[in-house]
């Protein structure tokens, strides 16, 4: 039975990331030695901190601040907690003062500010954390101005393309449509990201809040989240969080006693890797066939049901609400040239310390990949490293001082794309990753046009005939039309991007293909 | 006697001319540079076909002028200065200044390396592919200058596909697929059925008919869009697989629906090889339904009559004839019946189906050498009420609009009409409307395709009981005049003031309400509230409406009610607004403005008007009658008591399409001489002494006349099996009654049409060579004819109310006939079913059954596919039935195209008040479940089969003379 008269306040991480490191169990075993303990304590679920080398990590509040734990298996569960209620510092997990990790230290968490901190279906833990007040701002403000701030915070859609959000938000707030829309694209299938899935499921409120403060900025009174299949937690966290939102006057009509409205649907995708790409996306949500519009006409101007939409990433969208509570100027104050604020990056494959890191831009590659990733998880040397997706270069090792924005990636070849980085050893077998683009491609494309469904095809067989030894040379010269004709004739961005791997392992890595 | 030739319309085989991309229409004009060359067309046109226009031609695949842009073949692909990449000129709009090159090096090769992806994956046998010769990726292949597949042919791919060959008209072999969508494009865009899709996704994207079931069981009608769309040998004709590339064509006319589809007729010699809907028609834009697009095949059908046979009695065998002494038998006998029986115990019918001219002369042929009026026409049975109540209310005995007026249209009220079975063209444009947003109204006893389909959904579907149609469109009319729903300055600009105030004060009174009618229609108060409101508050609303409107006892009436509701609210005289009536057969419209009926000489002219009379007496001259003859009822009536003696019937079947039939057969066998021309041995021609081999539409030269007065021409292609065209025929059998007729071709009839109709005074075949196709009125007044009627005034003056008093028909339910039989018609079938049951298009419709709610079937113990009986007070018939939701308790439907159906056996003498027209749509009836066919349904197999024997021993006959 409780002796304390204090309650004592034990965080374990909710995501589906710390789950399926065993959070669920360390969770239960904690609220078992809570109840048979005699500490008047409470697990409650947090979001992940993002630092999956150390989760499950569990976290205790003390008068000075949470500490933590981790990585915690659930026979490291006993003895973590005193009995007298304190914080087990000789605990071989202990880790000290969560705040003061230099990992953490070393990141500024403007988008994720409040990763972990929070649960994610409480509107209280999200108000109390700033939550809310850049919409309050918003209401405050006419859309223009809204948009105006937005453009002047430099910030960049986050889902791959880096074009002006504001610049993107002015289009439809300047364009005709008897019902305009914000999307918010959620179906975030590049291999090794998790920040929008992060958003969701730790953090859903600041991406509602962002999709409502787009729709006070364009004139949209209906939003919709696109979410993958694969994220059933996502899907589930963020219909909760609109009901929640919906239930206290941040949804619907009158918004916070405004004169605005705004309403919020789940959408959960078919399982399509293609329905990421924006245009595809909407004929997904009017209910067709995930397949790509040319362009123009831009989204903005006809998209869905023909009318003026804006589609933002989840990153984008939740990254408005610090923008409009701390002003322009704070956000755009990070960040280099004209790439403003800070990357999300997700790091991920053989790396030592994977997860998320929200660093300024202008970070170079070799930091990340040395003193955050801390190398490889094998110990053997970065072949390779990955950037933006299945669909990104591989980057050698030579290129590895280039700081990590927009144009400085796209001047080596490569692209910060949605920030995620997958790393590998000397081990990896780097003809077979150029070969796996392509099948990637095969197996993703809409079947549009030409050059991507046929193309990705035909590379693969290339490459393997190249792999093989069967007319190698002549082959490659094949191959090198091949990724020209599909970058310069496909579609949209995946038949047109899934060549890059390819060419830049014929490019740094000759010997390999 | 010999035939006239066509040569002169025939123009060597080439695949239609395509722009790639549809015309836009704005009053903005862009110039820009294509390779140099300056090009100034309308803002919001693609690149393509700017370039195109100007003679530039860029390689495509996946782009058509008749659908909207698509962008995946990539082959398309230009250079435009200041702009990064290869941008598809298929999905690029033109920009003010732009400068375009369409043949760089980078370009060719770029198209090149696209093609050689295309060309790895497609079998390598265009030597003895189908469209060899007429295929646009072999076309392509050729433009880019492929020159090897470097991927060689080993990798995936999709040679070893499976045909499809289950559709009795064309063959889906996706081995030779290249993914482009035009079909299912076409499928969605064009014809708006959305049976097609993309299955799969990537490399194993392919063509799928519905759930990927074969094209036959699936949603497809065999509309041919998507064969026409595709640009290869995926989707072809049967028949063009078969017989090869046409080497000419020619444009001509459906001889279907009073859609009246522009075709090329594509040959081979004689042979028709395809016909491919003329994108160039201004009817169907490049569209066409089954039946025009793949049931010709009747043409060549055995059972065709290749030679004029006579007979002295029904009962005897045919006697194989040449043509001389046929007319000369024919025109005995007429004489010696009129000799016996007086002058007007003959008589006359035109037909519906032939053309203007051919009808023209029989109209004639009647009047100046039988002498008398006795002269009616199949219209008759189907528009007659729209004739009476349009020239009652609007001046003019036709629809107002042409087809293209839909795509103004803001709310389409559509009336006892089931377009997208019985007018599939037109229904295709007017889903096209529905799908971009305009409403619609549905007033019909049954839940036709139109009420709900994809993408179409009728706001409200009136379904009111059989025979109470015009307590419907007054109910309707009540709300807008008592809710003051009125376009006031219409009415008093446009209508007589006295005639409306009289009809208001009618149309206001309390008894028209919804609400007191509601117990009456069975339409709920608020449904046909809700119905007026929208059809009157709509910018522009159109009706359309067919012989559910006409085929009752107040037919006439309902016609009024229509005009009069359109005229009260002010829609008639511009686009998207008008009385529409969706005329059955492709040249009913023409038959009625040749002066087919008794009462009217062309151009809707009373008899009895001597000035009219005395023009067309000094023309032809012979004095004319000025009282009008019989109608078609009347000369059965006067033929079963003895006073009619002969007819001469041209292209019609009055024993199978015609009510009552056991009537019907009985007048019939009363008569002395009865000479039929036909294409087949009708139900009609069991009973005739004279047979005289018809020609069919590719056989004879003239014009047809749409539903929206719209003259197109008729173009010979082939010789008439028997020699003579139609028309000819008629001169003969005249000039053997001893009134003159020479006339060397259709086109000096025309004109003399012209010299003798004021509407068509300016119609000419020089015309239509220019124009390819003219809408009556066309004389000095509008040279180039008229798209929209009653734009400043009407024809006489202003616009005339008429009260419309619902007055219940006698054919009601009642205990002893407890149920209300409908009839109607199906997409695959036309009619009485004499050309398309030659056709492959039995597979779809092998027999007319009978549509049953469940509740009465389970009522009567009626099982789904089981015989059942139907019994009115004249006949009694029996069919399988279909248990179905898509008719209302206490009301039953059936199709009418196969003869020992009976379904007139049943129908009844019933018609209506001013003209006539048979009350088809409502018959009571008793369905009880049986288990043998019915007494009439023995007798007409022993009767057809005694005839078809009849018809054998001529054959054989011919056989043994040497």
């Amino acid at each position: 039975m409780p002796s304390s008269s204090k309650t004592v306040s034990i965080y374990v991480p909710s995501d589906t990331g710390a789950r399926s490191l065993g959070a669920d169990a360390v969770a239960t075993e904690l609220a078992a030695a809570v109840e048979q303990s005699n500490v008047d304590g409470e697990v409650r679920r947090s979001g992940t901190r993002g630092l999956y080398w150390l989760e499950p990590l569990v976290e205790i509040e003390t008068e000075s601040g949470r500490v933590a734990y981790g990585p915690v298996a659930p026979e490291d569960v006993a003895g973590i907690v005193n009995p007298d209620g304190s914080a087990n510092e000789r605990h071989p997990r202990y880790l000290g003062d969560v705040e003061n990790l230099a990992v953490l230290r070393r990141q500024n968490r403007l988008t994720f500010e409040r990763l972990g901190i929070t649960r994610p279906a409480s509107l209280t833990d999200y108000c109390e954390h700033g939550g809310y007040a850049g919409l309050r701002n918003a209401i405050a403000q006419s859309p223009a101005e809204i948009v105006a701030t937005v453009t002047r915070s430099g910030l960049r859609g986050r889902g791959g393309a880096a074009f002006p959000t504001g610049v993107k938000w002015r289009t439809v707030l300047e364009a005709e449509g008897r019902q305009k829309y914000i999307v918010c694209n959620a179906d975030e299938g590049d291999s090794g990201t998790f920040a929008d899935r992060l958003v969701m499921e730790c953090d859903p409120f600041a991406l509602l809040e962002g999709m409502t403060i787009a729709g006070i900025a364009t004139g949209a009174t209906k939003g919709f989240v696109y979410i993958r299949a694969e994220y059933p937690q996502s899907i589930a966290t963020v219909a909760d969080a609109i009901n929640t939102a919906t239930d206290a006057g941040l949804l619907g009509d009158g918004i916070l006693d405004s004169a605005h409205n705004f309403d919020v649907e789940v959408r959960e995708g078919a399982g399509a890797y293609i329905c990421g790409e924006e245009t595809s996306l909407l004929e997904s949500l009017e209910g067709k066939r995930g397949t790509v519009r040319f362009r123009p006409p831009l989204p903005a101007i006809k998209g869905l049901f023909g009318q003026p939409t804006v589609v933002n990433n989840v990153i984008s969208l939740a990254t408005v609400p610090i923008i409009l509570r701390e002003g322009a100027d704070h956000y755009r104050d990070f960040g280099v040239g004209q790439s403003r604020g800070t990357l999300t990056i997700q790091l991920g494959g053989n790396v030592a310390r994977g997860g998320l890191y929200e660093m300024d831009f202008g970070i170079s590659l070799e930091e990340v990949l040395y003193d955050l990733g801390g190398g490889t998880a094998s110990g053997r040397p970065i072949r390779a490293v990955q950037a933006g997706g299945p669909l990104g270069a591989l980057i050698p090792p030579k290129h590895f001082d280039t700081p990590l924005d927009y144009e400085a990636m796209q001047a080596i070849g490569g692209m910060v794309g949605h920030g995620g980085l997958v790393v590998f050893d000397d081990t990896v077998d780097l003809g077979a990753l150029a070969r796996f683009s392509m099948e990637f491609c095969a197996i993703e494309s809409c079947g549009k046009c030409t050059p991507c469904r046929i193309g990705a095809v035909r590379g693969t067989e290339v490459i393997d005939r190249i792999r093989s030894g069967d007319n190698a040379d002549a082959n490659r010269v094949l191959l090198n039309e091949l990724c020209d004709t599909m970058i310069e004739g496909s579609l949209c961005g995946l038949g047109g991007m899934a060549p890059l791997p390819v060419k830049s392992v014929l490019t740094h890595f000759p010997e390999e293909l | 006697m010999a035939s006239t030739g066509s040569v002169r319309y025939w123009k060597p085989y080439r695949r239609a001319d395509d722009l790639g991309t549809p015309a836009v229409h704005s009053d903005v004009s862009v110039s820009l540079e294509i390779d140099g060359q300056s090009v100034s067309v309308p803002a919001g046109t693609t690149v393509m076909r700017a370039a195109i226009q100007a003679g530039v031609s860029i390689p495509k695949l996946c782009a058509t002028d008749s659908q909207e842009p698509f962008g995946s073949c990539r082959l398309c692909v230009v250079e435009i200065e200041g702009r990064k990449g290869y941008p598809a000129s298929c999905t690029t709009e033109v920009a003010e200044g732009m400068r375009v090159s369409t043949q760089t090096p980078e370009v060719a090769k770029l198209r090149r390396n696209v093609m050689e992806l295309y060309i790895s994956d497609h079998p390598l046998d265009c030597l003895t592919c189908p469209t060899n010769g007429d295929c646009e990726l072999q076309d392509m292949a050729g433009a880019v200058g492929l020159r090897e597949v470097r991927y060689g042919y080993d990798g995936e791919n999709h040679l070893s596909a499976a045909k499809d060959t289950s559709n009795e008209y064309f063959t889906f072999d996706p081995s030779k697929c290249i993914v482009c969508s035009r079909c299912v494009r076409a499928c969605d865009e064009i014809q708006g059925t959305h049976a097609l899709t993309i299955d799969g996704r990537g490399f194993a994207s392919r063509i799928a008919a519905s759930d990927d079931r074969s094209f036959f069981d699936s949603e497809c009608v065999s509309c041919g869009a998507c064969v026409q769309a595709c640009p290869t040998a995926t989707l072809a004709e049967t028949s063009l697989i078969a017989l090869g590339q046409p080497e000419h064509y020619a444009i001509t006319t459906c001889a279907y629906c009073g859609v009246g589809c522009s075709f090329r007729a594509e040959m081979k010699g004689e042979q028709v090889v395809r016909m491919v809907p003329n994108k160039d028609g201004h009817a169907n834009h490049g569209h066409s339904c089954v039946k025009g697009r793949f049931a010709f095949g009747y043409a060549t059908h055995p059972d065709r009559i290749a030679q004029p046979m006579i007979r002295e009695s029904i009962r005897e065998p045919w006697r194989k004839v040449d043509w001389e002494e046929a007319v000369r038998f024919a025109a005995d006998r007429i004489r010696s019946v009129q000799q016996q029986h007086g002058p007007l115990s003959v008589g006359g019918i035109t037909s519906s189906r032939c053309t203007n001219e051919e009808t023209y002369l029989v109209q004639k042929l009647v009047r100046a050498a039988f002498g008398n009026n006795n002269v009616d026409t199949c219209a008759r049975v189907c528009h007659s009420p729209t004739g009476y109540g349009l020239k009652t209310t609007l001046g003019e005995s036709a629809g107002t609009q042409t087809f293209d007026s839909v795509e103004d249209a803001d709310v389409v009220m559509v009336i006892g009409a089931n377009p997208t079975d019985a007018h599939p063209v037109f229904a295709s444009q007017m889903k096209r409307r529905l799908r971009a947003g305009a409403g619609l109204i549905v007033a019909d006893p049954r839940v036709i395709d139109l009420v709900r389909s994809p993408h179409v959904q009728a706001n409200h579907h009136l379904q009111l009981r059989p025979g109470t149609n015009v307590a419907l469109i007054n109910a309707m009319t009540h709300v807008v005049v008592s809710e003051g729903l009125e376009d006031e300055a219409f009415v008093e600009a446009r209508c007589e003031r006295e005639s409306y105030a009289d009809w208001r004060e009618f149309i206001a009174r309390p008894e028209h309400a919804p609400e007191n009618l509601e117990a009456v229609t069975g339409v709920p108060a608020a449904e046909v509230r809700a119905a007026a409101r929208l059809y009157a508050g709509a910018r522009n609303a159109a009706i359309y409406y067919g012989l559910g409107v006409t085929e009752h006892s107040q037919g006439s009436t309902m016609v009024m009610g229509i005009a009069n509701l359109a005229m009260v609210t002010g829609n008639l005289g511009r686009p998207g607004t008008g009385v529409n009536p969706l005329r059955g057969q492709n040249n009913v419209q023409g038959a009625c403005d040749m002066g087919s009926f008794p009462h009217e000489l062309p151009g809707y002219r009373h008899i009895s008007d001597p000035a009219v009379r005395g023009a067309f007496e000094s023309h032809w001259g012979v004095s004319l009658l000025p009282e009008p003859g019989y109608r078609i009822p009347n000369m059965l009536d006067a033929a079963a008591n003895g006073e009619f003696k002969a007819l001469y019937v041209q292209g019609e079947d009055l024993a199978q399409s015609d009510p009552d039939t056991q009537h019907v057969t009985a007048a019939l066998s009363a008569l002395d001489c009865l000479i039929v021309q036909d294409i087949f041995l009708n139900e009609t021609a069991k009973y005739a002494h004279v047979l005289l081999p018809g020609s069919t539409f590719l056989e004879k030269n003239g014009t047809f006349t749409n539903a929206e007065r719209r003259i197109s021409p008729v173009r010979k292609v082939m010789q008439p099996v028997a020699g003579l065209e139609d028309w000819e025929v008629t001169c003969a059998l005249s000039n053997a009654l001893g009134y003159p007729m020479h006339y060397e071709h259709p086109r000096e009839i025309m004109a003399e049409i012209a010299a003798l109709t004021p509407t068509f005074s300016g119609v000419s075949y020089e015309l239509l060579d220019r124009r390819s196709s003219v809408q009556w009125p066309c004389n000095a007044e509008r040279p180039e004819g008229t798209e929209i009627m009653h734009e400043e005034t009407f024809p006489i003056g202003k616009g005339h109310f008429a009260p419309t008093p619902y007055v219940a028909t006698d054919e009601r339910s009642t205990r002893k006939y407890p149920l209300l039989l409908t009839t109607g018609r199906i997409l695959s079938q036309y009619n009485v079913g004499a050309q398309t049951r030659r056709t492959g298009n039995v597979s779809w419709h092998e027999e007319d059954r009978l549509e049953i709610h469940p509740q009465d079937a389970e009522l009567r113990g009626i099982v789904d596919g089981k015989w059942v009986g139907i019994s009115s007070r004249v006949g009694e018939t029996v069919l399988r039935a279909v248990v179905t939701e898509n008719v209302l308790p206490g009301v039953v439907y059936t199709t009418f195209h196969h003869p020992e159906s009976g379904a007139n056996v049943v129908t009844t003498e019933n018609s209506d008040w001013a003209t006539n027209c048979p009350e088809y749509k409502v018959t009571a009836v008793q369905v009880v479940p049986v288990s043998e066919p019915s007494q009439w349904q023995r007798r007409h197999a022993d009767f057809s089969g005694e005839q078809d024997a009849l018809m054998r021993t001529a054959d054989r006959d011919e056989a043994t003379t040497p």
